[in-house]
């Protein structure tokens, strides 16, 4: 499994994981690991240690993420990018969107 | 489809009767339908009358022998599939395999064994029945495509009708832009203005297919209807901006570039939203200039929340912007190696000439691919800054005009601090000044002079800026810059727009006063007013002295008055 997600112990945040290519191929996935999940965190953290590339489709995922966690209300950290993601993250202003760390 | 658990009707050739009536007891035994037949001939006849589904068929027979009756209705039966069976004592395995090379999908050997028929007869019947599910869904799958290939030949037909080239074929653009780009998402629009310049945008919708290349109908349609009514690049943005939020799912969304080329003052605006750096190109010094993205793609965020931050470059002839998708960027050659800016730099820093660059950028990506054939999905445009006469063959063309409309009219309009900061009155003016028949083809020239004046009065009267200041590329960008600051800061501002229209036998008068809350500018005292007038506001004022039939100042120098005369 590429992504996966891991709620700290109180339920408050999800952390989620991307390993490799962060493209189409793995938007199922990528829903369904924010959507089935039973609590209701207030804050998002993705982990993109492992992810290897992002592609636009990837950025509508976040957003797709970001309207689920709540739009403008939203709390969305993304930690540990390679400079190629956050290449790909700053050319499209995405620091406007999300706490890019 | 074929129902493998119905009966199955079974052709045995055999010209030994003795055989043949084993065989016949023993398929009949399991339930099938039996034909017979004695020799090679007559199994090919019974074959096409009767069509049975799977035939036993004997080596060595009179006639015509097995080989060649199964080549014959392996060619009769066509796509189907109809498992053929040789009945054979031969031992040889040459023989064996010649059973099999003649079209045969199996052997049995005498003597016959009654439960290994069983079983051969089940296995081909499955298999029957697994090629018919196969061909049947091969048959879908070809008529869904064709529906879909159809489906996107009548979308590519409307979407060139709405987001069609515009000027793209003017003599300062190159372009690259695949036909079927449009499914990548990839979208290239270019008009020119009713004051003449020329708005370029290239967009790149996120995904693939027909729901990427839905979004580039309102934002085509939005931009041209937008641009020759006059809009401003922001008004543009703001509304394709808008649009795109509130028809596109949240994941689409579309990185974007526009630029707004002026022409006449030798400047452009760039607006850039997720799209890879632009080059702006020098084409004296060879230096280039490379522009970043400022905000965030087009459809995002509500206009609440959008930001419409440009940046302004002053051009001198010949120099030139180099706009591309990520297409370029992430071309991949043989290695799945990406391209990549740095070669893109590499080629700027090599040109020699600046005609050659585009083409040189093309072979350099093509080169870099090679073999993969993924050039199609490059979309790139250079635009050339030249004089603005040098286009005068792409100048918009208006729809004619109505044969009935008010000829004989004044209006007065006032704007107010909140207005001039935030909105741009001319396309409300030329709406009502268009509505006199037989102006429109003066469009470009009154929008032109109601431009000048306008800009004038906002930025020489009611925010009192120098145009001095922009003598140099510090000034310039200074005076920008402080443009925005009085702006904002405005208090008790205004500008006053008084039209009136008389019409003459073949033509009219129009006559536009506008006066503003500036201090003027005491035009009286020079020797030479029009020496004078000319140095202190620039290009703007001779352009519509040029235009117009007369012009003058009135009061403190606040206030300028023209005769637009026309004629039909």
């Amino acid at each position: 499994m590429s992504i996966w997600s891991q709620p700290s112990m109180d339920g408050q945040e999800l952390t989620i994981n991307i390993k490799g290519r962060f493209d189409f191929s793995v938007h199922q996935e990528f829903r369904s690991c924010y959507e089935n999940v039973d609590d209701d965190p207030r804050e998002y953290v993705i982990d993109m240690k492992d992810t290897t590339y992002l592609d636009s489709s990837a950025l509508g995922m976040l957003l797709l993420l970001r309207d689920h966690a709540g739009g403008d209300k939203s709390h969305i950290k993304i930690k540990n990018c390679s400079n190629d993601v956050k290449k790909i993250l700053t050319i499209s202003n995405f620091e406007q969107l999300f706490a890019i760390q | 489809m074929i129902d493998e658990s119905g009966p199955v009707k079974v052709l045995i050739a055999d010209d030994n009767d003795a055989d043949r009536m084993i065989l016949n007891a023993i398929v009949q035994k399991q339930g099938h339908l039996v034909v017979m037949a004695r020799d090679g001939a007559e199994a090919v006849d019974k074959f096409e009358s009767e069509r049975p589904h799977i035939v036993l068929l004997d080596v060595l027979m009179p006639k015509m022998d097995g080989y060649e009756a199964a080549r014959r209705i392996k060619e009769i039966a066509g796509e189907e599939l109809v498992p053929i069976i040789f009945l054979t004592s031969i031992k040889d395995v040459h023989a064996l395999a010649e059973c099999l090379d003649a079209g045969g999908d199996d052997f049995m050997s005498k003597p016959y064994n009654r439960v290994i028929l069983e079983a051969k007869l089940k296995a081909f019947n499955r298999m029957r029945g697994m090629h018919a599910t196969l061909q049947h869904q091969r048959d879908q799958i070809a008529i869904h495509n064709e529906h879909l290939v159809h489906e996107q030949e009548v979308a590519k037909a409307v979407f060139d009708n709405v987001a069609h080239l515009g000027c793209l074929n003017a003599k300062n653009i190159k372009y690259l832009l695949s036909p079927l780009a449009v499914f990548n998402g990839d979208v290239l629009l270019a008009t020119r203005k009713p004051s003449g310049g020329m708005y370029v945008l290239l967009g790149d919708f996120t995904g693939h297919g027909l729901p990427a290349a839905i979004g580039a109908m309102p934002m085509a349609e939005i931009f041209y209807g937008m641009a020759i009514k006059g809009f401003s690049m922001r008004d543009i943005l703001r509304e394709i901006n808008q649009k795109l939020k509130n028809i596109l799912p949240v994941s689409v969304f579309c990185c974007a570039c526009m630029v707004d080329m002026d022409f006449r003052k030798n400047m452009i605006k760039v607006w850039l939203g997720g799209l890879p750096d632009c080059f702006l190109y020098r084409a004296e010094s060879k230096e280039f200039i490379s522009i970043g993205s400022r905000n965030l793609p087009l459809g995002v965020l509500d206009n609440d929340f959008f930001k419409d931050d440009m940046q302004i470059f002053e051009m001198t002839a010949n120099d030139r912007l180099y706009i591309w998708s990520d297409g370029i960027h992430e071309a991949c050659n043989v290695n799945q190696e990406m391209y990549g800016e740095e070669r893109l730099v590499e080629v700027f820093r090599q040109a020699e000439k600046a005609d050659d660059l585009f083409d040189s950028i093309k072979n350099s990506v093509t080169e870099f691919i090679g073999n993969t054939e993924r050039s199609d999905d490059i979309t790139m445009v250079e635009v050339k800054m030249v004089e603005e006469e040098y286009l005068k063959d792409t100048a918009l063309i208006f729809p004619s005009s109505k044969s009935d409309g008010p000829t004989d009219w004044a209006v007065s309009y006032e704007l107010r601090d909140d207005t001039l900061k935030t909105c741009n009155p001319l396309p409300l003016l030329l709406h009502i000044i268009m509505e006199v028949p037989g102006l429109h083809p003066f469009s470009g020239e009154v929008y032109t002079i109601l431009a000048e004046l306008y800009s004038n009065a906002l930025e020489h009267g009611v925010i009192n800026l120098k145009s001095e200041m922009k003598s140099t590329p510090l000034g310039f960008a200074k005076y920008y810059s402080e443009r925005s600051r009085l702006l904002r800061e405005l208090k008790n501002g205004f500008v006053r727009f008084h039209l009136s229209h008389k019409p003459s036998v073949d033509g009219g008068n129009l006559i536009i006063r506008v006066e503003d809350s500036g201090p003027g500018f005491g035009y009286d005292k020079f020797d030479n007013p029009e020496k004078s007038l000319n140095a202190y506001c620039g290009r703007g004022i001779a352009l519509i002295q040029e235009l117009c039939k007369s012009l003058q100042f009135v009061g403190a120098g606040n206030i300028v008055e023209v005769d637009f005369e026309w004629k039909q």
